[in-house]
């Protein structure tokens, strides 16, 4: 099931729910407590508690989400429409790790 | 009660391996940001952040022996380093009775950690079985006090704060404390830190509190702070037992005040640093009206700068708007455990010098930021108090009240 979150742009509904269930993780919030609808305000999200969740967003998703980007997430719709694209423009490129 | 005062100062950061190189560095408003040495071991790890205050052509074998240097953690190197330097300008001689007496406070936010990180490596990336046998004696954030006072057979009073980035104001104010109330005639505090390794600068990296560019505290545009290391000693004596052994005090330590938020573990909350402030003059038997230079914390991240000068509004009043405030993080980089002691050092230069270091790095007003922050430019200055403010994560927060003397 897709949900329409904007119009003309389709996010995939598994893609979202994943989101939502990191964030209610994140929160200790039940998962049905959590909706694109919701306000940072509602779940208490504060801007340590965003770093945290995009921290286990870029694991999960293998994304990497730039700290100007950081300033812009203001709800748990900015999360998922941000999720999406960058999963959408592929696996992030940058310096290998170095071997220790 | 006794005076407090400072008889000895000693520095090591970025921006100065010496007082006397601070100094002038101060003056000339001198950025101590430069690419991350490839030595820390931090080089291919894709940190968003490429600039940090280190302190470059640091060589251990420079102060200590090549067995000493292998039992201290380069944060211990640094205390033990900069409290030499503070001892040798106060003058003061090691008779036995002082040496029983003297006392030593030092703070650290992370002590020996970039040992333990080096050492956990060996284990979890090598396959080791066991990390070196120094790496629990050198990781203790400890091993500075422990450093000084084998460094001059110091035997009365000595341990260590870790209060996150407001470690070292602790440890001077309860220093202070000690000798004020009499349980000391002597004391050394102060406080350092390396923060250099691959695992804690990604740690730092994950917060996103780390400019990607350079530190500019308070400016519109500012978007964090940079990663600094060093340390700074001070010796603290009664007034008296400076007077009898003819030692010309640099300043007073003339105020402590100290708070905890009871709010968030990283947001700061205005009220819990208006607290400290207001308790530190209480202490100093002072008025807003007598401080003219505030040695902000000044961290250059969005929330930091905007609470703290909330915070000066709540203490001070409408005098907030007629003093100077400035961020030396924007040179020295931010030292955590180290920063209240370096710029105590640096607030007591401004002091004795008259003059006011600038917050470099400055473009723009931000509108919650309205305050004179000596934009860029250092400037003549005239007066008799300064404070040194430190707020520390967990919402510990500690300010000294300076005064000339």
């Amino acid at each position: 099931m897709d949900h329409d979150l904007t119009a003309g742009e389709m996010v995939p509904g598994d893609l979202t729910e994943r989101v939502l269930r990191i964030i209610a993780d994140n929160q200790r919030k039940e998962v049905s407590l959590v909706t694109t609808d919701s306000s940072f305000e509602e779940l208490g999200i504060d801007s340590m508690d965003a770093v945290n969740i995009v921290f286990a967003l870029e694991n999960e998703f293998n994304v990497n989400v730039p700290d100007e980007e950081m300033k812009n997430i203001r709800s748990v719709r900015d999360i998922v429409e941000g999720v999406h694209k960058l999963v959408a423009a592929g696996p992030p490129t940058g310096p290998e790790k170095a071997a220790v | 009660m006794h005076r407090a005062v400072v008889t000895g100062i000693g520095v090591l950061c970025a921006i100065g391996r010496n007082l006397p190189e601070f100094r002038e560095a101060l003056r000339e408003g001198r950025d101590g940001g430069g690419p991350i040495n490839g030595d820390t071991g931090a080089e291919g790890w894709g940190l968003r952040f490429r600039t940090a205050a280190q302190v470059r052509d640091y060589l251990a074998t420079d102060h200590f022996s090549a067995k000493e240097a292998d039992m201290l953690d380069r944060f211990a190197q640094f205390a033990v380093v900069t409290a030499r330097e503070a001892v040798v300008q106060s003058g003061l001689e090691w008779t036995p009775e002082l040496r029983e007496s003297t006392a030593i406070v030092t703070g650290s936010c992370i002590g020996g950690q970039t040992t333990e990180d080096r050492g956990f490596v060996e284990v979890y990336r090598r396959g080791r079985p066991r990390p070196h046998p120094m790496t629990i004696p050198k990781t203790m954030a400890n091993a500075g006090a422990s450093g000084i006072s084998m460094e001059f057979g110091i035997n009365g009073a000595a341990f260590t704060v870790a209060t996150a980035c407001s470690s070292s104001s602790h440890a001077i104010g309860l220093a202070s404390g000690m000798v004020r109330s009499g349980m000391c005639p002597v004391a050394i505090a102060g406080g350092s830190e390396a923060t250099f390794s691959p695992g804690i600068l990604m740690a730092w990296e994950s917060m996103r509190v780390v400019s990607p560019t350079v530190c500019r505290p308070f400016s519109r545009d500012r978007n964090g702070m940079m990663l600094g290391e060093g340390g700074a000693m001070l010796v603290i004596e009664s007034l008296e037992h400076a007077e009898a052994r003819g030692a010309k005090p640099l300043a007073e330590i003339a105020g402590v005040g100290m708070s905890s938020d009871a709010h968030h573990v990283t947001q700061p909350s205005a009220e819990g640093a208006a607290r400290a402030i207001t308790r530190a003059l209480k202490d100093a038997g002072i008025g807003p009206e007598q401080v003219g230079y505030v040695n902000a914390h000044g961290t250059g991240t969005l929330v930091n700068d905007v609470t703290e000068t909330r915070a000066l509004h709540y203490a001070l009043g409408e005098h907030a708007t007629r003093l100077a405030v400035s961020s030396t993080k924007s040179m020295h980089g931010h030292t955590l455990g180290a920063a209240g002691a370096i710029e105590s050092a640096a607030a007591i230069l401004a002091l004795r010098e008259g003059f006011l270091p600038p917050t470099i790095h400055y473009n723009e007003r931000a509108p919650e930021c309205d305050l004179d922050y000596v934009p860029n430019q250092g400037r003549e200055w005239d007066g008799e108090y300064a404070m040194s403010n430190s707020f520390a994560f967990g919402g510990l927060n500690a300010v000294l009240v300076l005064r000339r003397i």
